[in-house]
């Protein structure tokens, strides 16, 4: 791409996955999560890809790694579903703990990061899963329509 | 072992999503331990299904409320109706359940050595393993939102599993079929869905059941229902993808993807029967599955005898045998709304309908794997290039024998037990419906002869002469099934009480369904 595409590409990068990670950390609280976050954050993965060319992201990710880290996700998000079996699958059994565990104020408030319990983890491990999974999808897209272009 | 039973609905959806995921990690490690979790996990779920079962067949219905304080709440403090995820299993849940977990199991066992040779082997056992959570999870479920999402578990497995074998041309084309009618009817599925909650802000089926009006919109719903749960399950004139899908899937996924459209088949009833029960116009619906099942059977079988692809036609026999089923079940939805012919035929008839689900499960899972085990040694699935092959594989014949035979309906085989319940019963309803199902058997019995002696019988064909018989896991797989069909043969009698009436009586008293969840506090 011409050197337009790639120094904007650059500047707005950082950005673009910034709040895609913005939107999976703060999933509890405002509207987003692990799908909406991971998404924006393959987006930017698709206009690295456009703007760099495949070869070169193709060395800095490798295939099998992302294919790790989706099923990594997964574990995660099943995991943390097991987590709470003693009492019932799903249940949220880090609410009143250390971690994540304040009980969220009624009424109006600004919103409190450190609440939801098993939920701002789970959305993560969600988040880590369509990241991986999506720049996973773009990058064999990617590839293949460069080496059917090679062929012609 | 009683925090196991309670738990154990979810475990059965829960570890093989589990073990899904974690294969690709341990095929990194070996080949051989990814095996061995796969069928140590599928054994482990066909353990939890048969506890669950007999406790369901002893103590009733259970429910599993996900994420409560305690799993038996179905319905959170202060709250008039279910919010949370719940799943209901019934004695008609768990008889599917036991279909797909053994069906799974053998598919799994069989693919072991049938696909030593592929590659990308990891993905192929998270799929399988995808495959079997997206039944279990359909037959499992208490709401309809989560019938969607794993409806679209199921065909997303299904349809990656069917194209698995990129090598052959035709693959493509069948996973493709079966993708572009699943999701259709997963989009029809999700505007019913929207239009249940826009109506009654409920998705719980009970909770629904208990609401539901038959207004105008609920018509509609039941209409994009029903379309789509047909196309899912195949029947005529919506089985065009079947045959495309069932004969370029690997062995052992065909068996698991015709179950997992019986799962489709099983949600029809559950909406005909719990959802709207009584309040449909019985009769017309009733009807309605009575045709398309007559249609089914009618068309499946006469596309079927002129097919020499052995697994085009054994797809075609597929469609078939699903239309006897809508005919028995479609009987029984016709006459719900009169109690005495109800008792008098209607329930006869749902029984035979239901028991050929099971029967149909076995000796089709079995046929399927016995024609993927012929391509498996003789790289053709064209009968016309076959002969002779019954001496060099000896078991393989016998359980492709037994299979046939229990398929066209011939005593004393569990296809003819459940056949003869069919007619008896249909003949109280409709003499006519009776006598297309019996000449349709025959037609049966006649396109299998045709596959027996084209590929069995006979002198050898010189080429075939070093043809062995397939390696032993694969007959493993095959001895599962032919074990339970024969079993089934010996004591249909024992089936039919004790598996089969529940199952039939859970499917009708929709008021025992509601009540399981609406019914307060347990």
């Amino acid at each position: 791409m011409s050197k337009i595409v790639r120094s904007t590409s650059e500047f707005l990068i950082p950005f673009i996955f910034i709040f895609g990670l913005y939107m999976i950390m703060h999933g509890h609280l405002t509207p987003g999560g692990g799908f909406q976050g991971g998404a924006v954050f393959a987006s930017g993965m698709a206009l690295l890809l456009v703007a760099f060319g495949s070869h070169k992201l193709e060395k800095k990710s490798k295939a099998h790694v992302l294919s790790m880290l989706e099923s990594t996700g997964a574990l995660a998000f099943i995991g943390l579903a097991f987590g709470g079996i003693a009492v019932g699958f799903f249940y949220n059994f880090l609410v009143g703990s250390s971690i994540f565990g304040h009980i969220p104020p009624s009424g109006p408030n600004r919103g409190d990061m450190w609440t939801g319990g098993t939920i701002p983890l789970m959305n993560m491990a969600v988040g880590l899963k369509v990241i991986a999974g999506l720049s996973l999808i773009v990058l064999v897209m990617a590839l293949a329509s460069d080496k059917t272009g090679s062929q012609k | 072992m009683s925090s196991l039973l309670i738990h154990s609905p979810i475990l059965i959806i829960a570890i093989p999503l589990l073990a899904a995921f974690l294969t690709p990690f341990i095929s990194r490690v070996s080949d051989r331990a990814r095996d061995a979790l796969v069928i140590a996990t599928l054994v482990f779920v066909e353990f939890l299904v048969i506890i669950l079962a007999v406790d369901i067949y002893r103590d009733g219905p259970h429910i599993y409320a996900l994420g409560a304080s305690s799993p038996l709440l179905a319905m959170p403090e202060h709250y008039m109706v279910p919010v949370r995820i719940v799943l209901q299993v019934d004695a008609m849940s768990i008889f599917m359940g036991m279909i797909s977990a053994t069906v799974s199991l053998a598919a799994a066992i069989y693919s072991v050595s049938f696909m030593r040779n592929e590659t990308g082997k990891d993905k192929f056992y998270t799929l399988l393993l995808l495959l079997t959570v997206g039944m279990m999870g359909l037959e499992f479920t208490g709401d309809m939102f989560n019938l969607f999402i794993f409806l679209e578990i199921l065909s997303i497995s299904g349809a990656a599993l069917a194209a698995f074998r990129t090598n052959f041309a035709d693959a493509l084309e069948g996973g493709f079929k079966y993708m572009c009618i699943s999701a259709v009817a997963a989009l029809m599925i999700l505007f019913a869905v929207g239009i249940f909650y826009a109506q009654y802000n409920l998705l719980n089926i009970a909770a629904l059941g208990q609401a539901i009006q038959y207004t105008m919109l609920d018509k509609i719903a039941l209409t994009l229902l029903m379309m789509a749960f047909f196309m899912k399950l195949a029947g005529v004139p919506l089985h065009m993808w079947a045959p495309d899908t069932y004969s370029v899937a690997p062995a052992g996924i065909t068996p698991m993807i015709y179950v997992a459209s019986q799962a489709c088949m099983y949600a029809l009833f559950r909406v005909c029967f719990s959802l709207y029960g009584v309040t449909l116009n019985t009769l017309t619906i009733g009807w309605i599955v009575i045709v398309i099942g007559v249609l089914s059977m009618f068309v499946g079988v006469t596309m079927a005898v002129r097919q020499s692809d052995i697994k085009r036609l054994m797809a075609y026999h597929a469609v078939s045998q699903s239309g006897y089923m809508l005919l028995g079940v479609g009987v029984g939805l016709a006459v719900l709304g009169n109690p005495q012919a109800l008792a008098a035929y209607g329930k006869q008839a749902m029984e035979g309908g239901i028991f050929h689900i099971i029967n149909n499960a076995m000796y089709k899972g079995l046929l399927f794997l016995t024609a993927e085990a012929l391509f498996y040694s003789l790289g053709t699935r064209d009968l016309n290039k076959m002969g002779g092959i019954a001496a060099n594989m000896r078991y393989t014949s016998i359980f492709f024998m037994i299979g046939a035979l229990a398929i066209s309906g011939i005593p004393p085989f569990n296809g003819f037990a459940s056949k003869l319940l069919i007619y008896e019963s249909v003949y109280q309803f409709n003499p006519m419906l009776s006598v297309i199902a019996m000449m349709i058997s025959i037609i049966t019995l006649a396109s299998f002869v045709k596959v027996f002696q084209s590929a069995f019988t006979g002198p050898i064909l010189p080429h075939f002469r070093v043809v062995k018989e397939v390696p032993g896991p694969m007959l493993g797989g095959m001895g599962i099934l032919t074990a339970i069909i024969i079993f089934f043969s010996l004591f249909p009698g024992l089936i039919v009480d004790q598996l089969i009436h529940p199952a039939v009586e859970a499917l009708i008293s929709r008021g025992a369904y509601i009540n399981a969840i609406m019914g307060g506090m347990q």
